[in-house]
């Protein structure tokens, strides 16, 4: 018997896709450092993010406060890394609730015809508010939390995931697969989940990545205006409010933060750019 | 075509509807009494039953969204809580800066992405493409209020060129009070810029490589003009489409940067009524701004109507 057995072809996973688009993999780098410099942040800093130092207020970077200090002296890159827990989390709670209400909605206007209009209008009338403003709306009507600003947010950003669900879930009821599994009566729940949101998964991945992009950003604008998570939660937003005030005398309060936003951000959109490429080809052209 | 333009005016019409359904729903989603929430904790019961009455809290429901429509068709979008004047007229006092603002950085959005757009679909993979492309997405993840406070750090007050904040108080005139506008318009139109410049990019490489691009090209016409000429103008319309869009989406980015420069605008105006609960402006602006944004939708379509007679509604 020949030991020779014929090589079975592996499509490769996500991560090694991904590993073929230097951006990408640079942005998903960047991006795993962060994460794991919020989650390590208590090991990785020996200074409280909270405790007042007045008399090391306003100092700026050094050896020993590599970020320098803010108006009560305490330690800004300490407080970075703990905000970063704060931003990244809001971010991706924002794009877990987007989803389940975007795919939740694609899906009923995709399949269903008779749906598929009002869903449609209200998608519409839903992304005819900016961002910000039907945010900060909601937030008003809803109260400042962390929680509200989740909702908000993902109230938000939720119909432009509804949209590139439905426009793939008209492709995919129309597919012969569908058809067979309705011509043997698969019940349509099983339908919808087994064949359909499986077949949306990339492009309703890569759309999700550049909500969490926006979804830090726009975190950052609420906490920035006070209309956002409470003052006393750092955020990367907060710290950039705080560090207006001292702009003449410690401008490095607000650079830091904004620097982490945007290392954050363009990390993800770096990742978001590669997924696009191969997941979603069609739109690997578009911006 | 008038088959089109109706279905279009139609479609407009019901998302209209359904944006005055959202704003009224967003103020009853409040937890608790409205009237309450909008005094604070010092309010007395009388204070409350007079605000409930006064906004007309006391009427059911559909009632209540009966008489709200019946003033938005009337052009009143009721009464400020705090600045006791109309909300109309509280947004048209505060029209000016938001509106210069928009349109100047409409403008240095629109000089620096064009060109740079079709630049880079043109020189497709050279070193300026990578460049201009990396910029163009470094762009996009810069908060816009953290570029602001940098402008304003550097040329404000170390080089003391701008003021810092404000509109040059009530005596000043028209150019000091653009003058004012120079950093803030600078900050939002260079964040807008990364994405006219991205779509700029994609929709010229789409028509770059056209049979008719290769016509005219092969009957010798120079460069330059099948760029501009055979090129650009098609993939105008796209182009114009998110230049349109980015003009209504720039008075969300104003609430930011107003805020930033203390500039009186409504994106100030929306902030100090989001931060005191002053209901009826929070409703009327973004009534006004995501009206704004349905109109802007329609005119495009209607160009498109107009440019493309393929196209249909």
């Amino acid at each position: 018997m020949s030991a020779i057995a014929p090589a079975a072809f592996r499509e490769p996973n996500l991560l090694q896709k991904l590993a073929t688009r230097p951006a990408a993999m640079a942005g998903l780098t960047i991006l795993v450092i962060m994460i794991a410099l919020a989650l390590l942040a208590p090991w990785l800093s020996p200074y409280d993010p909270a405790k007042l130092a007045v008399r090391d207020r306003m100092q700026g970077p050094s050896l020993l406060h590599l970020f320098g200090t803010d108006d009560l002296g305490r330690d800004v890159l300490t407080r970075v890394l703990y905000s970063g827990r704060t931003s990244i989390t809001v971010g991706f709670a924002v794009v877990i609730f987007a989803s389940i209400i975007g795919v939740f909605l694609g899906l009923m206007a995709g399949f269903f015809r008779r749906l598929d209009t009002p869903v449609s209008r209200l998608i519409d009338a839903m992304m005819a508010f900016p961002d910000i403003l039907l945010a900060i709306a909601l937030v008003a009507a809803l109260g400042a939390s962390a929680t509200n600003v989740v909702i908000a947010l993902g109230t938000v950003y939720a119909p432009r995931l509804a949209r590139v669900v439905r426009a793939s879930t008209l492709v995919i009821r129309e597919l012969p697969y569908v058809e067979a599994a309705r011509a043997l009566g698969v019940p349509t729940p099983v339908i919808l989940v087994r064949h359909v949101l499986r077949n949306v998964t990339s492009p309703l991945l890569v759309q999700a990545t550049f909500i969490f992009a926006n979804a830090i950003l726009a975190e950052a604008g609420l906490s920035f205006l006070g209309v956002g998570i409470s003052p006393d939660i750092p955020t990367w937003g907060t710290m950039i409010s705080v560090g207006r005030q001292y702009l003449e005398q410690a401008p490095w309060i607000m650079w830091f933060p904004g620097g982490a936003i945007i290392v954050t951000v363009l990390s993800l959109q770096l990742v978001g750019d590669g997924l696009r490429d191969f997941l979603d080809p069609r739109l690997a052209k578009d911006v | 075509m008038i088959r089109s333009t109706l279905n279009r005016i139609i479609g407009m019409l019901v998302v209209m509807a359904l944006v005055v359904t959202i704003v009224f729903v967003i103020v009853r989603v409040t937890p608790g009494d409205p009237a309450a929430v909008m005094l604070g904790p010092d309010a007395t019961p009388a204070d409350i039953a007079s605000l409930r009455e006064r906004l007309g809290l006391n009427a059911s429901i559909p009632e209540q969204f009966m008489s709200y429509v019946a003033g938005i068709l009337r052009g009143d979008f009721g009464r400020s809580i705090f600045l006791n004047q109309p909300v109309t007229q509280a947004l048209l006092q505060r029209a000016e800066p938001t509106f210069f603002l928009t349109i100047f950085s409409l403008a240095i959005a629109t000089l620096i992405a064009l060109p740079v757009g079709v630049l880079s679909a043109y020189l497709r993979g050279s070193i300026f493409d990578q460049v201009a492309t990396a910029i163009a997405m470094f762009a996009a993840s810069i908060p816009s209020f953290w570029l602001g406070l940098v402008f304003m750090q550097i040329f404000a007050v170390q080089f003391g060129w701008f003021d810092s904040s404000g509109y040059g108080g009530p005596g000043a005139n028209f150019g000091e009070r653009m003058h004012h506008l120079v950093l803030p318009a600078v900050t939002l139109g260079l964040i807008s810029s990364a994405l006219i410049t991205r779509f700029t990019r994609a929709s010229m490489l789409d028509v770059l490589n056209d049979d008719y691009v290769r016509t005219a090209r092969s009957k010798g016409m120079s460069e330059w003009r099948v760029v501009t000429k055979h090129a650009l103008k098609n993939a105008l319309i796209p182009i114009l489409t998110v230049i349109g869009l980015t003009a209504a989406l720039l008075i969300s980015g104003a609430i930011v940067t107003e805020t930033v420069f203390g500039l009186p605008g409504v994106g100030n105006l929306i902030v100090s009524a989001v931060l005191r609960r002053d209901y009826p402006v929070i409703q009327g602006a973004l009534l006004v701004v995501a009206g704004l944004y349905v109109l802007v939708n329609f005119a495009i379509d209607m160009l498109y109507l107009i440019v493309d007679p393929r196209v249909r509604y």
